[in-house]
């Protein structure tokens, strides 16, 4: 009984970390395709599930702005918008965003040290924080665009009869598994089977031998940002429809950044399997070291861990070896 | 016209070395300090002690402190609202316990506390890297605010979870506690503030500093040319600690005489000085208080302009302050990344040879 259900909170922890993965795998793009290390992932989800609620609940854009501007109360046009075009929408304003920051920051900022670019991309994290806020107010706001959720009932029956314990599993949490597996098969193949998956992957080798055969970086940067951005929207939907759209998603989001470091920042499987391991691992340490230390360590789990395991393996699970000359 | 060097000799190694090698100058910081300790204190109300320059002190603290690590030392770290934390629960502790001892003797002690906190977060430096590091960083952030929550005994088992510093005094002044006159707190966190970056000034043109310097530009070459990243590294982080747990401890116990751990020392504490030290400029002491007081400022302001004056409500505000902070540090980046002191600097070489082009 014990053990079941440990492996119960095994299985939740790794459905958590499918979620983590999602968010690394925005990072470990266009860490990839311009070497910046995008602190605003996180921010960009939220910001991604924030427009989507306000385009599907059809609030006014800068509506707190405005009221404060010209003395008015606008709030809502009165109407709603269906999710489907409400996610085109979303997607379409991500890309726009990603045209934005390849214009005004990416551009000027070429050639400079990444941890200047590092800190660029948390300036942007403030920017949208505001700027999501500003024009879409600051409340929780609660996010359906259709996934089932709440417990499934199937898995539950079907594991009572046969090991005489129903499992406890949200049915959102299975369709984000499914989602971000399709998401990653989606992004493999089109990184190995289309020209322009190529001219990213090469991009990503060496920036000026993909410059000397024809490559345009702009176009590389602004199309691997709209990436990051879509899988940020799918993220965001997933994260919101689970804990509401609120501040706290993009601290949670904050979670990827250990994923990352355990994954090394370079590799897709890195990203899914450090995602997996610490979910599972954060849930785990829960549950059997939690309650003797006061609980909630999951604050700091993921931080910890990935530092020790650095310690002993400085560029991650798959990460590139590190060399360095003087 | 004024401000050469010309005329002005140096007849010793000494007077060559010095800090401000220009008269005008070193007479300009001289009357700065006379009027900061002598005149600001028998004027300075509630108002613009708690609002602008008790803040601004302590934040320039941090800063300086920040700037050794990432600007000197060039570790980046994010784990200052952490290290802050420390700071504050140590003075804390210290002030229950020992009622006794002099509240600045607890400052000091509390900053040590601190140093000896950071070095051993700092030990992964050792084989950590870069954003690695910066990332490894947060476990220091997330574990020491998650540990003042949940350990009763760092915050007295007090009901509430909070700490709120009891009163202390000196020479009978009240430093701390919620009698202290504005001007006690103003000269506290100026006493600390003027020293320290004296001693910050003199550390980073010494040995140690350029031993820092040769670590930030490339710790393999430094490593050869028998610097040892070690010590260097780990000195960086304790000194880097002394100074953020020194301003930690003021910002509890002379700032806010209250605080609650993940509310007054969470991950935006950190971003925050990070930004002072970028907006200022990285390895520079100037710079630290030039981007303390730049976004310490910048709230007061915006809020004056947009709370006070066009009537807009606060929360607009405080989201139109983040958009801005975020806009202007990306500004910053790209046309100046070395911040603020930068310009200052060019403006002074400017100055020099004014009012010839050349």
């Amino acid at each position: 009984m014990e053990f079941l259900y440990a492996s119960e909170v095994l299985v939740n922890g790794l459905m958590a970390g499918v979620m983590y993965a999602l968010v690394a795998l925005g990072f470990v793009l266009i860490y990839k395709a311009s070497g910046v290390f995008n602190y605003a992932q996180g921010v960009m989800a939220l910001f991604a599930a924030m427009t989507l609620v306000g385009i599907m609940e059809g609030r006014v854009p800068f509506a707190h702005l405005i009221n404060a501007m010209f003395g008015v109360h606008v709030s809502h046009f009165g109407w709603t918008v269906p999710a489907i075009f409400g996610i085109a929408l979303t997607a379409l304003i991500m890309v726009g965003l990603a045209i934005a920051v390849e214009k005004l920051v990416l551009k000027h900022l070429v050639g400079q040290e990444p941890i200047i670019l590092f800190m660029a991309t948390i300036g942007l994290a403030w920017f949208l924080e505001g700027l999501g806020d500003v024009m879409w107010g600051a409340d929780v706001k609660v996010l359906d665009v259709g996934l089932p959720q709440g417990i499934s009932d199937g898995i539950e029956a079907a594991t009572n009869d046969w090991l005489g314990y129903g499992f406890f599993i949200d049915k959102l949490d299975i369709w984000a598994t499914v989602i971000a597996a399709a998401l990653v098969a989606a992004l493999v193949g089109f990184s190995q089977y289309t020209k322009q998956g190529r001219a990213m992957r090469a991009v990503a080798d060496d920036h000026q031998a993909a410059l000397s055969v024809g490559i345009s970086l702009r176009f590389i940067w602004i199309m691997v940002w709209s990436i990051a951005g879509f899988v940020a929207l799918v993220a965001g939907i997933m994260w919101g429809t689970k804990s509401g759209v609120q501040f706290s998603l993009s601290l949670i989001a904050l979670k990827a950044l250990p994923v990352l470091m355990l994954g090394g920042f370079t590799s897709i499987p890195g990203a899914i399997v450090g995602g997996l391991i610490i979910g599972m691992g954060e849930k785990l340490f829960e549950y059997f070291i939690g309650p003797m230390v006061g609980g909630a360590t999951e604050n700091w789990f993921a931080y910890v861990l990935a530092l020790l395991f650095l310690v002993f393996r400085p560029q991650g699970l798959f990460g590139e070896r590190i060399i360095e000359r003087v | 016209m004024i401000y050469r060097e010309a005329g002005d000799f140096k007849t010793s190694y000494r007077d060559d070395g010095q800090t401000f090698p220009i008269r005008l100058d070193r007479w300009g910081y001289y009357a700065l300090l006379a009027v900061a300790f002598l005149v600001v204190p028998f004027f300075i109300d509630s108002y613009w002690a708690n609002a602008v320059l008790v803040p601004f002190l302590i934040y320039a603290i941090a800063a300086i402190g920040l700037n050794i690590l990432v600007g000197y030392a060039g570790q980046v770290s994010l784990g200052t609202g952490g290290f802050m934390a420390v700071g504050a629960y140590a003075v804390y502790k210290l002030m229950t316990a020992f009622p006794g001892v002099p509240i600045f003797v607890h400052i000091l002690l509390a900053g040590l506390i601190t140093a000896l906190v950071g070095m051993l977060f700092g030990l992964p430096s050792l084989r950590i890297k870069g954003f690695y590091l910066a990332v490894a960083t947060l476990a220091a952030q997330f574990f020491l605010v998650w540990l003042f929550n949940k350990v009763p005994w760092f915050y007295n088992y007090s009901a509430s979870g909070q700490i709120t510093a009891p009163e202390r005094t000196f020479f009978g002044w009240a430093v701390t506690g919620p009698a202290t006159s504005a001007s006690a707190k103003y000269l506290t966190c100026l006493v600390f503030a003027v020293v320290l970056a004296w001693v910050a000034r003199n550390l980073t043109r010494g040995t140690v500093g350029r031993k820092w310097m040769a670590i930030r530009d490339m710790d393999i070459a430094a490593e050869i040319i028998g610097v040892n990243p070690l010590s260097a590294k780990l000195s960086a982080f304790a000194v880097s600690s002394f100074f953020i747990g020194i301003a930690g401890a003021l910002l509890f116990a002379v700032y806010l005489g209250a605080a609650e751990a993940s509310e007054a020392f969470g991950i935006n504490k950190s971003f925050l000085v990070l930004f002072m030290v970028i907006i200022g400029g990285l390895g520079s002491i100037f710079g630290s208080f030039a981007g303390a007081a730049f976004l310490v400022l910048l709230p007061v302001f915006l809020k004056n302009v947009l709370v006070a004056r066009l009537g807009w409500p606060t929360d607009l505000a405080a989201h139109l302050e983040l958009m801005i902070v975020g806009a202007l540090i990306i500004f910053f980046l790209i046309v100046e990344p070395h911040g603020l002191a930068r310009l200052w600097r060019l403006t002074k070489e400017k100055l020099r040879l004014w009012p010839f082009p050349h």
